[in-house]
């Protein structure tokens, strides 16, 4: 007997929703990027149950475009918060405001 | 017919060469120079006119275009000559009595520091004025026309350390304005209505009789066309600047303001004859301001003291026949007294010039007297002019100015009656200004001590004192006697002497002698100019009575001025005011006008429209510094804002499902 989908989708949700507000209540960089990677592959366990729920294979395909789209966008996230951890020591993203014009 | 490309392109190059090294060309190795430009052009014109002579009189209208100036949709305007009897009798006055003129500007102008600029405006104008008539087209022509204007204040203003004559190249320049306003408003309809600026595409078919014109359309553009020609051509209303562009040197005044560029105004009404055909109204309003302004200027010209004055005053007065002979429907006639008057007006300026030279800048009539026995060539040349002015027979004036006189007759008795008046007085004002000049006591010696004192009559004089020590004040001018003028300005004065003494022979109404009728004829058919003849007995009694009124203005000018040189009872103030015009014009402009325009600067332009344009930056800043405020900087805002409108976007599309 093999787990209903509905769970996974659940799970999925619960996932999402950990990450979405992880990003809007923490203020340190880093983990905001984690929590981001979080709703990503949220995103990714969703995709993947409907591609077996559905039986096409389109789903899981999209799931390597995401990683893809992950791996690159933590290249370019990572150098980022590097960038700014060695300006200030203790850097918040709310610090970054002062680059508004 | 290629050397009608080298008609224009002579002066062109030759003010070219003047610009760019004028500063290094000797003193008179540019005037030399210009002249040669000049002349080179006069022979190609003549090498152009016997081409087109050689052919049938049907055929002798080439366009010969150049390259294509504007293709901009279906509208084409072309640099092009067009080489037809109109155009090259033009080009051959202008380019001959032009090189006349350069040549004698040799000597008038020698020893001036700007020298060389002189001859570069020389020969710009003379190429200006050259496309101006050869034109394929108005718009063409209307950049000659610009040219010329520009030159003309370039002139005017030559000695601009003068102020009056900044001044006057001010008003030259602004008057003319008016009519080149007048002239683009007729461009504007032509391209409204024909679509087509070209001689060929506008004229050609009216001049044939393939297409007519309704009669509102042919009023508005000749009356827009005419504005402009009656600013160029100094006539009512638009007279004014005429008589203070005689700031400019001497020679100026006898080729820009005597003999060619104020003919423009005729030339142009002439080449809007099949325009003008259409409009009877129009016809009439030409003949009215040629009336009413050859009376005017005439009646003015009789009390001026100053020997140019004089002069600039006779040529409104003569254009003023020129404009009437054309409203009248013979435009053959006007045509010919313009070339007439380019010969004895240019000489009759020329040898003014030669006075003034001699008497080391005096221009006061006031203060000359008894030259005829110290100028020998000027003397017979100015009396030759004069002559030929007053329309003695059998001098060119006499021939040119009866055949105005008749179609003026035919016209209407009225109009002919202010001609007939104005051949009067334009025979006392000439008797009177060569009676003051050539006779009576030699006032000039005693008048070098009141030398740069105010008019007799309260008139401010040019004061051509300012001027005299920087151009020929030399020392070995210092005094002694008035001396004739060095050759190379007697020359022109013998050649324009002989061509106003039998300049006339040209178009003599008898014995098939009518060349320029004959010439001219392609140009004014009969669906142009409608064809009228005024029989052979009124000719002759017209021709009597003209003759007799100018016998009677000679011996009247002559009598009156035989002995006294005051006689206010003879030079009332309104005239020698010039009708109070002038004042009238500056009373109105510095009054209400200025008020007016105060008001607008202040309250409307201020207010109103600056409000307007001040008040949309305005509200345009005020809405962005509101909306700044949503760029925070803060990532959990953004996160936010993306956050509730995926929310917002998934809860539209759900709800479109749903339903």
């Amino acid at each position: 007997m093999s787990v209903p989908s509905a769970w996974y989708l659940v799970l999925a949700a619960i996932l999402f929703g950990m990450g979405a507000t992880g990003l809007l209540v923490r203020r340190n960089v880093l983990v905001m990027f984690m929590c981001i990677e979080l709703m990503l592959n949220a995103v990714n366990l969703t995709f993947v149950t409907f591609a077996r729920l559905l039986n096409d294979i389109g789903g899981q395909v999209d799931v390597l475009f995401v990683l893809v789209v992950a791996a690159a966008e933590v290249v370019v996230g990572l150098a980022i918060i590097v960038a700014l951890f060695r300006r200030r020591a203790a850097a918040t993203a709310d610090d970054i405001h002062i680059l508004k014009g | 017919m290629n050397a009608a490309y080298l008609i224009v392109a002579l002066p062109f190059a030759g003010a070219l060469v003047l610009l760019f090294a004028g500063r290094r060309i000797l003193d008179p190795v540019s005037g030399w120079f210009a002249t040669a430009m000049a002349a080179g052009s006069f022979v190609c014109t003549v090498i152009v006119w016997s081409t087109l002579l050689g052919r049938p009189s049907t055929s002798r209208s080439v366009d010969k275009t150049i390259f294509t100036w504007m293709p901009v949709g279906s509208l084409h305007v072309s640099f092009g000559l067009q080489l037809d009897p109109l155009s090259i009798l033009w080009s051959l006055f202008v380019t001959g009595v032009g090189s006349l003129i350069t040549l004698y500007s040799i000597g008038y102008m020698r020893g001036d520091p700007s020298f060389s600029r002189f001859f570069f405006y020389l020969n710009a104008f003379i190429f200006s004025m050259l496309i101006l008539v050869l034109a394929d087209n108005f718009l063409f022509s209307f950049l000659g026309w610009e040219g010329v204007g520009f030159c003309s204040y370039g002139l005017v203003g030559f000695w601009f350390e003068r102020n009056s004559a900044a001044v006057a190249a001010k008003k030259a320049f602004v008057t003319n304005r008016v009519g080149d306003f007048g002239f683009m408003i007729a461009l504007f309809l032509m391209f409204q209505h024909f679509g087509s600026f070209n001689y060929s595409v506008v004229l050609a078919p009216l001049a044939s009789g393939h297409a007519t014109l309704a009669n509102s359309t042919a009023t508005f553009i000749s009356i827009m066309l005419v504005l402009g020609a009656v600013a160029k051509s100094a006539q009512i209303p638009l007279y004014m600047w005429l008589p203070d562009a005689m700031e400019g040197p001497t020679p100026v005044s006898a080729l820009i303001h005597a003999a060619t560029m104020v003919t423009a105004g005729v030339y142009l009404v002439a080449r809007a004859a099949p325009i003008l055909h259409f409009s009877p109204d129009a016809q009439w309003i030409v003949a009215s301001i040629g009336a009413g302004t050859c009376f005017l200027a005439a009646t003015i010209a009789c009390v001026q003291d100053d020997i140019k004055r004089v002069l600039a005053y006779s040529t409104v007065s003569q254009i003023g026949y020129m404009f009437l002979a054309e409203g009248s429907g013979d435009y053959q006639a006007g045509i010919y007294h313009t070339v007439m008057h380019a010969f004895f007006k240019a000489l009759l300026f020329l040898s003014a010039g030669s006075i003034i030279h001699a008497l080391h800048d005096e221009q006061n009539m006031k203060r000359m007297g008894n030259l005829r026995k110290y100028l020998p060539i000027t003397f017979p040349a100015f009396m030759v002019g004069f002559l030929a002015l007053a329309a003695i027979p059998p001098f060119d004036g006499f021939w040119s100015k009866d055949e105005v006189l008749a179609a003026a007759w035919h016209k209407s008795p009225v109009l002919w009656a202010f001609g007939i008046a104005t051949a009067f007085l334009t025979a006392y004002y000439m008797s009177r200004q060569v009676r003051l000049v050539f006779w009576g006591k030699s006032r000039w010696n005693s008048a070098a001590a009141a030398h740069g004192a105010a008019g007799d009559t309260g008139i401010p004089l040019s004061p051509a004192a300012a001027h005299g020590s920087a151009a020929h004040g030399s020392a070995a001018h210092g005094g002694g006697e008035p001396h004739e003028a060095p050759r190379t300005m007697t020359i022109p004065l013998v050649i324009l002497t002989v061509a106003s003494a039998f300049g006339w022979l040209l178009n003599a109404n008898f014995a098939g002698l009518d060349f320029i009728n004959k010439w001219l004829a392609p140009i004014f058919p009969a669906t142009v100019a409608t064809p009228f003849t005024v029989s052979t007995g009124t000719k002759w009694i017209l021709g009597v009575i003209a003759t007799l009124v100018a016998f009677g203005g000679l011996f009247a000018g002559m009598g009156l001025w035989r002995r006294a040189v005051d006689r206010p009872e003879l030079e009332p103030a309104f005239l020698a005011h010039a009708w109070y015009i002038d004042e009238g014009i500056s009373a109105t402009v510095s009054g209400p006008l200025a008020r007016m325009a105060t008001r607008f600067s202040f309250v409307v332009d201020a207010g109103w429209v600056d409000g307007l344009v001040n008040g949309v930056g305005r509200s345009a800043a005020g809405a962005g510094r509101q909306l700044r405020r949503l760029q925070t900087g803060y990532v959990r805002n953004y996160a936010l804002a993306i956050g509730v409108g995926t929310a917002a976007v998934l809860l539209y599309v759900s709800m479109r499902a749903g339903s």
